[in-house]
């Protein structure tokens, strides 16, 4: 009858160990939940297309003239170029940026629920290449286009 | 997870509508670069979500991409946000490095 607390204590060990795995994984899942909200697919898509449609669910886009896309028309340092995309639109939901020639076109995506529809950033761009603001007002999406032309070299070409 | 970063907030607000501004002291590296010293690709490194928060509640939530230049410089709009409202701004990289700054808006 000795055995019995001895094999009881080893159960529970057992059992607590398990709890104790089970609570480092519940530990660590809530960063990895967060990651998830990041939109991979989107981010890795390699052309403008894939990459809206990855991200809104839909590439069917009309232009807008309520979207206004503020970025240089030549970039002196690639790396470097600010943009400021200002949605009159109602209801914003969503602004994304896109570039349409980097290796992933997407470079970001705001989110609103009770801000201005305003996104301003800085970004890298490989070449010269045309830069979308897609903006997501009532279910629908507009876009936005300008051309943003990179010199090599930085000598103003 | 602690990090070195720093994240800085700037506010003006101007006819009822607030300019937000956030630096943060980021390499943003895309993982295409290789270092010149060790002839190596350097791993990608890089901010993945930005979050503002105006008296508690979010208001905009960002998804970043190693196209966001170095230090990115981040803006947004608020309206109506009164003077004295508490404005939190969150960050988190693909490294799980995060950061937060909290500012109130005058």
């Amino acid at each position: 009858m000795t055995q019995h607390p001895r094999r009881t204590f080893l159960r529970n060990t057992l059992a607590t160990a398990v709890l104790v795995a089970a609570g480092g994984t519940g530990l660590f899942s809530p960063p990895r939940a967060l990651a998830a909200e990041w939109p991979k697919d989107a981010f890795t898509a390699k052309k403008l297309d894939e990459a809206i449609s990855a991200l809104f669910g839909s590439s069917a886009t009309s232009p807008s003239a309520s979207i206004k896309l503020k970025a240089p028309a030549q970039a002196e340092n690639s790396a470097q170029v600010q943009i400021q995309v200002t949605a009159e639109l109602p209801d914003v939901e969503a602004i994304a940026v896109f570039v349409e020639k980097n290796p992933s076109p997407l470079v970001a995506h705001a989110s609103f629920s009770g801000a201005e529809g305003y996104f301003s950033a800085r970004m890298k761009m490989a070449q010269t290449s045309d830069v979308y603001a897609v903006v997501k007002s009532g279910g629908k999406l507009y876009t936005a286009k300008q051309n943003i032309k990179v010199t090599v070299g930085g000598c103003g070409g | 997870m602690a990090t070195d970063k720093q994240t800085k907030i700037r506010t003006k607000t101007h006819d009822g509508v607030t300019d937000v501004l956030v630096l943060v002291s980021h390499p943003m590296e895309t993982g295409l670069r290789t270092d010149p010293k060790t002839k190596e690709k350097v791993p990608p490194h890089f901010i993945q979500k930005m979050s503002f928060f105006l008296n508690g509640k979010e208001v905009v939530s960002t998804d970043l991409s190693t196209a966001v230049s170095k230090d990115p410089l981040i803006g947004i709009k608020l309206k109506g946000a009164k003077p004295g409202a508490k404005l939190k701004v969150t960050w988190s990289d693909n490294k799980g490095e995060s950061g937060s700054e909290e500012t109130t808006i005058n």
